[in-house]
């Protein structure tokens, strides 16, 4: 997501140590990620515990509870964010708890968003850093404040450390516990002194996770895992083809399987609510459902890929233009020109779309994977027919998301508010269950896209002339986030190659935007995930045309970006682009890409078998994401960032006929397995700046790298995704 | 139907319909959550239990083909194996969103129960049906490898 883009940070800074609802009477109302405490509901906090702030909770008991305003998917946001505030706070890391914040746009908006409660774009450190910093420094100044009255002593005496505040001259100490009684009178201090980042000691240093014990022994919460007296289970049957609705429908053999206890129409289809999933997976499969298609999308995605195709050949909107591309390219000695097709892309998270409702006509409770608080809030509340503040979510762990739980429409929680509606809202707890074939049925893809790029070169090899035209569907189109489309440029389809970071005198990029009635979405790394490597495999094939080395060919266009080619000269380094030459039926490959204000440069080794497959064996990554919060947790995200983007690059492919989806499960919608999974070594460049995101860059640079690298083994360059569609099986 | 089986070493009775999945019994009938469903057709490996000591995908698993069988969960792991895995998970630090981790834990204790030194190949042979989306693979392998050597370096010349 690029919201970051269009709404710069420093417009949605505040300063909630003037929120009303600061200072010790604030209530904190929260979820136990563990699952433990069902819902704290809305009782005031026991006084026993020191609230400064709407992000920490300090315990008579010396418990430290952060409150983590951001969805955990895997990512590390409550470690990190955790690791913030224990840092300016000096907690004791093994007393830190994360407790999920409830909805609550007002004390919890993401900064980057704005006004909005959500998790995306990779901002969750990027917008709460300062904010973190600042409720931990704030909390500990009343802890030390507290101390200094009850020992007569004044503060700038005073020390902490690991949730102990000493007194060396006279040798006292107090726990953070023993201080929450006093602290709690005091007046929540309006300036804090953050730390200088030479004094850090959490931040930049390995803490463990959070989350990773309650994952390793099968007690973490996810939706799947709600339970609560009389739930029952709701299965929905979906229209075959975008667009299609419900004609009529027989429920008599659904209602006939044992458990089944009733099949309600909802705006979305017709769903089958019963006291197990499988008596309602039994009954959906026995529905007859006669779907009225007259407005859905028939075309297949051939044909869609046809029509994008031939309109790269008209004029189209222009995102970026410098100097006069068109007249450079009819001068240039050397022209050459490539098209890459993308197709569209599942995000196929292992937990299935679920949720919980349970909904009254006063109220509307959510239990969820919640991804986009404050819409899902008002989009829940639409569809139950009550206000945004009448519906509580209570964010549990998700199962992963790739974006898919962060959407305008928030599908998934308004059909089972919709179910629950039709059942007669009486409070009857409905779990929502998509299964894997509705997961990849279900549309919200990334968008396909056509590419066309051309580039001339002078009498001396210089890159003079960039052209490129992007074709596809626009993602914020008639959506809530429409308004952030400028002069018919979605940003969201063309970040990455308009703002393309090589010194080039001549760029054009521009973009044609197409309709279809397939619904798409933000998919990790977002247009990223397709213009860079457009970019970053089409640069390779001027440098080859230059003939010239594409590291160094890169490099001295990159002069004037210095954390690009910073990232860039680490993965060359580390990978021994030039000091280890690669043996016969082996190659190299390298991209670098800017995402999120995040750098990352990455070389791919692959190895040709005899059977010609193409085997990955190794992945060097570079990455600048400012002060590196926490390097394993970085590290992690650059990993899996790889194999999520070598599996999309390889295989991921959707694809439609009659408009009608050809996948459905892991069987035809391949992803990347165990045996596929290469080498990866993860290189942090050591800064100060504030950090930036790290869930989805990771993604960006790798299938260019990888295309690159197949080039360099076999002299075939890869122009339609997915890659094996060229490649031998 | 009545199907008796041994769960996590308890004998259990349950009354469910008997093409049921053990999945959705050992979920919905038994109340352990641990198992998770991710495709419901044997291919991601996130229902993985053990049956009678092999790793088994619970979710295509009929329920009434374990009637007196041993069937064991996340929540029953206990041998030497499962808490070197276990550890070792912890170490690495493997989880990211966590989901399919039960699944790759129990497909990685089967492995180790039988083979405590395994190679490469053997881990690419054992955890290739457990699909990770967060793609963890690469500490998943490393964290199989630690709780190898943990296990032939409690046990020497039994491995």
């Amino acid at each position: 997501m690029t919201f970051d883009i269009l709404e710069p940070r420093s417009r949605a800074r505040r300063n909630f140590l003037k929120d009303s609802t600061a200072g010790v009477a604030a209530l904190a109302i929260g979820f136990h990620w563990g699952g433990r405490r069902a819902q704290a509901a809305t009782a005031p906090t026991a006084p026993a515990e020191l609230v400064p702030n709407a992000f920490v909770r300090i315990g008579t008991d010396d418990s430290v509870t952060v409150i983590a305003k951001h969805l955990e998917m895997g990512q590390g946001s409550y470690t990190g964010i955790a690791t913030v505030l224990a840092e300016e706070l000096d907690a004791d890391w093994t007393r830190v708890r994360v407790e999920s914040a409830p909805a609550d746009a007002k004390r919890y908006a993401n900064l980057v968003f704005k006004t909005m409660q959500g998790t995306g774009g990779s901002s969750a450190m990027a917008n709460s850093w300062q904010q973190l910093r600042e409720a931990g420094a704030t909390a500990r100044a009343l802890l030390v404040a507290s101390a200094a009255r009850q020992w007569h002593v004044s503060e700038a005496e005073l020390r902490v450390e690991r949730s102990v505040v000493y007194h060396d001259a006279s040798q006292r100490k107090a726990t953070f516990g023993s201080l929450v009684k006093t602290a709690s009178t005091l007046p929540v201090p309006a300036h804090v002194v953050l730390k200088d980042p030479s004094r850090f000691t959490l931040i930049g240093t390995r803490p463990p996770r959070v989350d990773v014990p309650a994952k390793c022994d099968g007690t973490a919460q996810f939706s799947l895992d709600v339970t609560m007296p009389n739930l029952l289970v709701a299965l929905l049957a979906r229209p075959p083809q975008f667009g299609a609705t419900v004609g009529s429908f027989d429920a008599a053999a659904a209602l006939a399987v044992p458990g089944v206890v009733k099949v309600v129409q909802v705006p979305r289809g017709v769903a089958v609510i019963a006291k197990s999933f499988w008596a309602a997976k039994k009954g959906r499969d026995r529905l007859t459902i006669e779907w009225d298609d007259a407005n859905a999308e028939k075309r297949g995605s051939a044909q869609i890929m046809d029509e994008f195709r031939q309109r790269a050949e008209k004029p189209a909107t222009s995102a970026r233009k410098t100097g006069d591309a068109a007249r450079a390219l009819s001068s240039a000695v050397t022209k050459i020109s490539a098209t890459f097709e993308f197709p569209y892309l599942a995000h196929a998270p292992m937990e299935p779309l679920d949720c919980v409702v349970k909904l009254t006509a006063q109220r509307c409770d959510i239990w969820a994977g919640d991804q986009f608080q404050t819409i899902d809030q008002a989009n829940a509340a639409k569809a139950a027919g009550l206000d945004p503040q009448q519906v509580f979510i209570n964010t549990l762990f998700a199962g992963g998301s790739f974006g898919r739980r962060a959407n305008s429409w928030s599908d998934y929680i308004v059909e089972a508010v919709s179910i629950a509606k039709a059942n007669g809202a009486d409070g009857t707890p409905i779990k929502l269950q998509w299964t894997r074939e509705d997961d990849i049925h279900g549309g919200l893809y990334r968008p396909m896209y056509f590419h066309k790029l051309e580039a001339g070169l002078d009498a001396n090899r210089e890159l003079i002339a960039w052209r490129h035209v992007i074709v596809g569907q626009s993602i914020m189109a008639g959506t809530i986030m429409a308004g952030l489309i400028k002069d018919g440029i979605d940003a969201t389809s063309v970040e990455g190659a308009a703002n393309i970071a090589y010194e080039i005198p001549n760029v054009s990029v521009d973009l044609a935007t197409m309709t279809t009635g397939v619904p798409v979405l933000w998919w990790r790394v977002v247009g990223s995930s397709h213009t860079t490597l457009a970019v970053e495999a089409f640069i390779d094939e001027a440098a080859h045309a230059a003939g010239q080395d594409p590291y160094e060919f890169r490099r001295k266009l990159l002069a004037k970006e210095p954390r690009m080619k910073a990232v860039l000269e680490l993965a060359a380094q580390k990978a021994g682009w030039t000091s280890a030459p690669l043996a016969k039926g082996r190659g190299r490959g390298i991209a670098v890409a800017e995402a999120f204000k995040t750098f990352v440069a990455q070389v791919v080794e692959v190895r040709v078998e005899e059977s010609g497959r193409i085997k990955v064996e190794r992945v060097v990554c570079a990455v600048d994401c400012g002060t590196p919060i926490n390097p394993d947790v970085i590290t992690a995200q650059m990993e899996g960032g790889i194999g999520f983007g070598l599996g999309a690059v390889l295989w991921g492919n959707i694809t439609l006929e009659n408009g009608r989806v050809q996948q459905s499960n892991f069987n035809d919608y391949r992803v990347l397995r165990m045996n596929e999974m290469p080498k990866v070594e993860v290189y942090i460049v050591p800064s100060t700046d504030p950090p930036t995101g790290v869930g989805e860059p990771g993604v960006a640079p790798i299938g260019p790298a990888l295309a690159n690298a197949i080039f360099a083994a076999t002299g075939k360059r890869m122009h339609e995704l997915p890659f094996s569609r060229s490649l031998p099986g | 139907m009545a199907i008796n089986f041994v769960l996590n070493d308890s004998p259990v009775s349950l009354d469910v319909e008997p093409d049921m999945p053990l999945l959705w019994a050992v979920r919905e009938s038994a109340g352990l959550h641990g198992t998770k469903f991710g495709c419901g057709m044997a291919l991601c490996g996130a229902c993985t239990v053990h049956l009678d000591g092999k790793a088994i995908r619970s979710c295509v698993t009929p329920v009434s083909s374990i009637q007196g069988k041993q069937v064991r969960t996340i929540e029953g792991l206990a041998s030497k194996p499962a808490r070197a895995v276990q550890d070792a998970w912890i170490e690495m630090q493997v989880p990211q969103c966590g989901y399919c981790q039960s699944g790759q834990i129990m497909s990685a204790t089967a492995l180790l129960e039988r083979n405590q030194i395994p190679t490469d190949a053997d881990i690419d042979a054992a955890m290739s049906g457990n699909i990770c989306r967060c793609a963890t693979y690469q500490r998943i392998r490393a964290a199989i490898h630690r709780a190898g050597q943990r296990l032939s370096a409690e046990q020497p010349g039994s491995a």
